[in-house]
């Protein structure tokens, strides 16, 4: 199962950015085959619909959960419309690590 | 035992965790907690100048429960403003309007949509999980 984690950087290391649409990487995680890729995302200072694009951007990577700190209403009915599971996360200074950390469990 | 508190419909959270007041002479470490539903409950009230009793059906409660919590909101934000404290967004007893399940072992937000099967956290995989809208 895929999943995506929104990252500030392109690192592992990189901390996990609590936006969603404005989010300036994504980072794809591959549970079965334990492997991280990253994406930038090219919406993140675009003037308006970022959140809308960004969940299309997911829908197109075939992800199945998405991780964030927050969803705003648009990207929110479209991943639901999609079936991809939203988790939210509130606490800041996670780094990418500690989250594919969590999941491994 | 007192009886418990039907859950409030909070349409939309509010889109900041927190106010603070800058340029204060001496700074006050305290904090007010403003609820969800009374961030609801002022914005109907005086952002869409909606009457009590319209207010009180959105949010899904009695118009004199609405005037109380519109009132302890007011006091609230009255007394951040007056002793210069900050005001912090608390969850309080309110639902959203989208199927929110909160995990009761790491404090994870999350959906289940309908292709997964089980009902678990996705992040530490427990079952300790409550749906946050269930009245």
């Amino acid at each position: 199962m895929k999943t995506v984690i929104t990252s500030s950087g392109n690192k592992l290391s990189s901390e996990f950015d609590l936006r969603f649409g404005r989010a300036s990487w994504f980072c794809l995680y591959d549970e079965d085959a334990n492997k991280t890729e990253f994406f930038e995302n090219k919406y993140s200072n675009s003037q308006g619909g970022a959140g809308s694009k960004s969940a299309e951007f997911i829908i197109e990577l075939g992800a199945k959960k998405v991780i964030s700190g927050d969803f705003g209403p648009t990207a929110k009915n479209l991943l639901e419309e999609f079936n991809i599971q939203m988790v939210i996360l509130e606490e800041e200074n996670n780094t990418i690590d500690d989250i594919i950390k969590k999941l491994r469990k | 035992m007192p009886r418990r508190k039907r859950l409030r419909k909070v349409v939309s959270p509010p889109g900041f965790k927190g106010y603070k007041p800058y340029g204060t002479s001496s700074p006050s470490k305290d904090h007010v907690e403003l609820l969800y539903e009374e961030y609801e409950a002022i914005k109907l009230v005086d952002y869409d100048m909606m009457n009590h009793l319209d207010a009180s059906k959105l949010m899904g409660i009695s118009r004199p429960t609405l005037a109380r919590i519109y009132k302890t909101a007011r006091m609230k934000i009255a007394r951040a403003l007056v002793e210069t404290k900050e005001i912090k967004s608390v969850f309080g007893n309110a639902w959203m309007e989208k199927d929110w399940i909160l995990c009761n072992n790491c404090n994870a937000k999350f959906t289940l949509p309908k292709t997964v099967k089980e009902a678990i956290c996705p992040i530490c995989k427990s079952t300790n999980i409550n749906a946050l809208n269930k009245s």
